[in-house]
């Protein structure tokens, strides 16, 4: 039959095109997966309660990370603040107050910028501009000058992320309420956000993951200092590594036993994936309430 | 009166989001200022040409020597090198998840690969540091695999997640219509991914590239930790220092002078993003026009 011949003809490409295929992708899985379980189990063993609750000292030899996970948090906490009105105000503005036109080409173009520039570029203009020009904080860096550099890399994340979740929103909610005689202001508090706050609930949590895993913005305007801090509130103004900056100079730098970076990078790859499996829940959830609706 | 009073908080809130968004835009006209104002001079006074074009960086010479020919060049090559064999490999996992494979299968390994863009750089330093410099090293019989060849390798695995997710999503919205339009002249579906779908998709997929591209020329302490970071012109296997490296080599003792310098870096990295940044808005545009 001719259908057979014409199977025959073929068949060896489309195996072999198959083949490649599901091998290049197996390889990449694979390759993942080794990655991060090659970090938890060569890091776990020494993760106890003194590594995470100590800070380092040469006196008595003790290697904890403390400061860091403060250093890290501090600077998450300082940026949320303030990149949460901002992201969550621009969205708003985005999705329900803009007209098209220039401004607002200005502002998409704005937010392609700014997510598509280098972190050491923020770093850069972090250093110069807060630290050196407003003086935030201690010439060697601040938790501030770190928090506000962070502010500006999280914001395109927040923006797009928040204003993908109004968008979802559906319509004939709005519509309603608008029938109804409600303002505008009046729809975004009771009927918007609260519809979209899984969305936003999963932008906040990428800022997160994004704030955790920097490390070139950090480097010099958040400093490096691994000391635990004395008084929380006068932090805000004095130096200090988070978790990415600290292993950078472990690994390169040395100043700690083997397998302290190894510790380390097993408490960045549990922190990474469970900032990422909350986010993956909760979008999943958040898209089934939408399709429900 | 109470109208009023609403109407006056509608008007207060819009104002203050409108400022919000705004915040955006002066945020990047003041980084670009800023840059151009403490870059801009020492550009000057080194010269345009002996800056850009300068084989020889020597920050402590006296006088001084900035060239960063050498780390442009560098970048260059490596990110070439990175998206020449991220991209193949990005196409066929895309065209796996997204095509050939079961959906809940292709979720999977969705979730997986991106956890790939979670982990820190600094870990993918890391692990370049235990794994590949020591192979490197021995493979090539070298004296130290501190070299190009090594964060090539480490921005590969760094690129891959983001080139796969968007060709994914380019490959997925292709219409398909074409696809059923081929089945039934009896095609092969994959013969019909490389010749109909892949060259349909093939604006969304520059769009991914150039977002390749981005990333691995923005790349700084993963590369920082396995390149060697010495200023001469790139060979495969020699140690190189790049345009992100060079800043952050230098900043924590640089003088004045050099401060300005390692500035006017960053400022030469902003421009490559900015061209990247239109070139990419253009083929997203194009891409859109094809599949909307």
């Amino acid at each position: 039959m001719a259908n057979t011949t014409y199977e025959k003809r073929i068949r060896p490409g489309v195996i072999a095109v198959r083949a490649l295929i599901y091998t290049v992708t197996a390889a990449v899985v694979a390759l993942v997966v080794a990655i991060i379980a090659f970090l938890i189990v060569k890091g776990l063993p020494y993760i106890n309660w003194e590594f995470l609750s100590k800070a380092p000292s040469r006196l008595d030899e003790t290697y904890g990370i403390a400061p860091m996970i403060i250093n890290t948090l501090y600077i998450v906490l300082l940026s949320l603040i303030v990149s949460i009105p901002l992201g969550i105000g621009t969205a708003l503005y985005l999705a329900e107050y803009s007209k098209p036109g220039k401004v607002i080409s200005a502002i998409r173009f704005a937010i392609e910028i700014l997510a598509g520039i280098p972190s050491i570029v923020y770093g850069l203009f972090g250093l110069a501009f807060f630290i050196n020009a407003l003086k935030a904080g201690s010439s060697g860096g601040s938790m501030i000058a770190g928090a506000l550099t962070c502010t500006l890399i999280v914001l395109p994340t927040m923006i797009r992320t928040t204003e993908e979740a109004l968008l979802q929103v559906n319509p004939s909610y709005r519509e309603a309420a608008f029938s109804l005689g409600a303002s505008k202001l009046h729809i975004i508090r009771t009927v918007l956000l609260p519809c979209a706050l899984p969305g936003i609930v999963v932008a906040i949590i990428l800022s997160i993951g994004r704030i955790v895993s920097e490390s070139a913005a950090l480097l010099y305007t958040a400093g490096v200092d691994y000391t635990m801090p004395a008084n929380l509130v006068k932090h805000v103004a004095e130096p200090g590594a988070g978790l990415t900056v600290q292993l950078y100079l472990y690994a390169t730098e040395g100043g700690s036993p083997d397998w302290v970076p190894y510790a380390m990078a097993a408490v960045l790859m549990i922190l990474v994936f469970i900032i990422n499996l909350s986010a993956n829940i909760i979008a999943g959830l958040f898209k089934k309430k939408v399709s429900i609706n | 009166m109470k109208t009023q009073k609403v109407y006056l908080y509608n008007s207060i809130f819009k104002a203050i989001v409108f400022f919000f968004a705004l915040v955006t835009v002066l945020s990047v006209i003041l980084i670009g200022v800023f840059m151009i104002v403490n870059g801009g001079p020492s550009i000057a006074k080194v010269g345009l040409k002996d800056f850009l074009l300068g084989k020889v960086w020597n920050s402590a010479n006296e006088p001084p020597q900035y060239g960063i020919l050498a780390f442009i060049v560098s970048s260059f090559y490596s990110t070439f090198f990175t998206v020449l064999i991220a991209v193949p490999i990005s196409i066929l996992v895309a065209l796996a998840i997204g095509q050939l494979m079961p959906k809940g299968l292709g979720t999977v390994i969705r979730a997986i690969i991106s956890l790939l863009a979670g982990i820190p750089s600094v870990i993918y330093g890391f692990l370049g540091i235990i794994f590949i410099v020591p192979l490197v090293q021995k493979v090539f019989n070298l004296s130290s695999g501190l070299t190009m060849f090594s964060s090539v390798i480490v921005l590969i695995v760094m690129t891959l997640p983001t080139i796969i997710s968007v060709s994914e999503t380019s490959i997925n919205a292709v219409d398909k219509g074409y696809m059923d339009a081929a089945f039934a002249l009896g095609v092969r579906k994959e013969y019909a991914l490389f010749t109909i779908v892949l060259p349909a998709a093939k604006s969304g997929i520059m769009a991914a590239v150039l977002l390749g591209v981005g990333r691995a020329i923005g790349e700084t302490m993963a590369v920082m930790m396995v390149a060697g970071n010495i200023p001469q012109m790139p060979s495969m296997l020699k140690p190189v220092r790049f345009l992100t490296t060079a800043i952050v080599t230098e900043m924590s003792y640089a003088t004045e002078q050099t401060r300005g310098v390692l500035i006017g870096i960053g400022l030469v990295l902003f421009v490559f993003i900015f061209i990247i940044n239109s070139i990419f808005h253009f083929f997203i545009k194009k891409a859109g026009a094809v599949n909307g």
